[in-house]
């Protein structure tokens, strides 16, 4: 148990959620996060897509990582992820549909993420399948807290709605106040990744 | 014995094993979630029809529903047909090809109302709705709209529930007898013909009111028969009862032949 735990596999779970996070450090996988932030919802489920997506993938290439040939790693990586992307999709228009239609576009572009490849080649090619797992979910996370963030700030100011309902009171209105449609348009969301990244900086100034 | 990784032997051979295991496995997978996916497919296109006649999917059985409610037609040389073969889940190429698909139910307040299926292009993609028109043929009852790959949280919105009930009781047709129910810019809409758009989705909103148009335009022979052009309804019924949604449409003197039941 204290070896499943060790101080090594809590930092690779630990560290992307804050000093090594994916988004806000690493600037990965930003595309996606101006693609479906600027609602509450869509950003909570495209995070926890990627977050299991990220942390199986990282098992299957680390229990492959010693038989993969390394001129066509990069091309095994791809189907590896292309493949459990494939499948995890045909499950749930079997099995959840709904879930399904609301993922219609995040699937695709859970196989270009670019945290995918780079956990894979960074740290699943030479670590053991329970660190990588590990690593993955930590991945994940830290990158779904990220979009929590600007989908948060982003509906609140865009709509004056979380998770769709009306949050900001009808006197706020009548007194003037007026919803920022700026927040809606995508470029919002790398000025907000931007002051996520400022602020995170500014906070962990020593590292 | 080590094998060596990096030999191209060991490379190709590695590559074509992978794809072989790989596509097996797709295809295993895809085989055997077929039927279950298309079954999915058609029980949401039926919550869809649903919905338009203002049912809430999310919370009804809508295998059930669809099946005590929804009765499937064709509209052909002027009525309608019960339609028994397999249903569809895409009506835009049968639209085209002149296979006018009209669904007859009763909404959730137990109106009568005929469901028309449209289908249209949105920014990104496709879209497709089904809209609820009362009996008279003259006003919307209710609406659906969804669509492929909308922008998530701008164009998307037009399968949300507010979006969609704006075009409650709305007339369809102007005074010069065309298609006058159409989709504005956010927050301008003015006249009783004009529907909210959504915010930061204008050429959404625009796809929405074009989709209206164009698919309500292609059922013009059918809309246009409005309650006046009914003039054997009464004959229908009294002559031996036939269906109910089809009182309106048969022709004087064809009734007995054509439409009437056992």
């Amino acid at each position: 148990m204290s070896k499943l735990f060790s101080d090594e596999n809590k930092a690779a779970f630990t560290g992307p959620l804050n000093v090594n996070n994916p988004v806000a450090v690493q600037v990965l996988g930003i595309c996606s996060a101006l693609a479906v932030t600027s609602q509450l919802k869509p950003a909570i489920v495209m995070g926890l897509s990627v977050t299991v997506i990220t942390a199986f993938s990282n098992v299957i290439i680390s229990l492959l990582r010693k038989t993969i040939p390394n001129r066509i790693r990069i091309i095994v990586q791809l189907v590896v992820v292309a493949a459990l992307v494939t499948i995890v999709s045909q499950l749930l228009k079997a099995y959840v549909y709904d879930v399904s239609v609301q993922l219609s576009v995040y699937v695709g572009l859970i196989i270009t993420n670019c945290i995918l490849m780079g956990r894979l080649e960074a740290f699943a090619m030479q670590n053991g399948p329970w660190p990588s797992f590990l690593d993955g979910i930590g991945n994940g996370l830290g990158y779904a807290a990220i979009l929590v963030i600007v989908g948060f700030v982003r509906e609140l100011f865009g709509f004056g709605t979380l998770f769709g309902y009306n949050v900001i009171p009808q006197f706020m209105y009548d007194a003037g106040y007026q919803n920022n449609g700026m927040m809606v348009m995508p470029a919002m969301s790398l000025i907000i990744v931007g002051l996520v990244i400022w602020a995170h900086r500014a906070y962990n100034k020593e590292s | 014995m080590k094998l060596n990784t990096n030999g191209n032997v060991y490379t190709f051979c590695y590559a074509a094993v992978m794809v072989i295991i790989v596509a097996f496995l797709l295809a295993f997978v895809a085989s055997a979630l077929k039927e279950t996916q298309e079954a999915n497919v058609a029980n949401d296109t039926k919550g869809q029809i649903l919905s338009a006649l203002g049912y809430d999917k999310a919370t009804i059985d809508v295998a059930k529903v669809y099946e005590e409610k929804v009765k499937d037609n064709l509209f052909e040389a002027g009525e309608l047909k019960p339609y028994g073969e397999k249903f569809n889940t895409t009506y835009g190429s049968l639209i085209k090809e002149g296979k006018l698909h009209v669904f007859t139910g009763t909404t959730a307040q137990g109106e009568q109302a005929y469901v028309l299926p449209v289908v249209g292009r949105g920014l990104w993609g496709g879209l497709w709705g089904y809209i609820a028109v009362n009996e008279a043929k003259d006003k919307v009852l209710g609406t659906y709209f969804y669509h492929e790959s909308e922008t998530a949280g701008l164009g998307a919105r037009i399968g949300e529930k507010w979006f969609q009930d704006q075009f409650i009781g709305k007339p369809i047709f102007g005074e010069d007898g065309n298609v006058a129910l159409t989709v504005t810019k956010a927050g301008a809409a003015q006249s009783e013909f004009e529907v909210d758009g959504v915010t930061g989705a204008t050429l959404t909103s625009n796809g929405v009111a074009a989709m209206v148009k164009d698919g309500l335009a292609a059922y013009k022979e059918f809309l246009g028969g409005a309650a006046s052009e009914c003039p054997n309804k009464g004959k229908c019924q009294k002559e031996g009862g036939c269906q109910a949604e089809a009182e309106c449409t048969c022709p004087v003197g064809e009734c007995e032949e054509t439409n009437v039941e056992q």
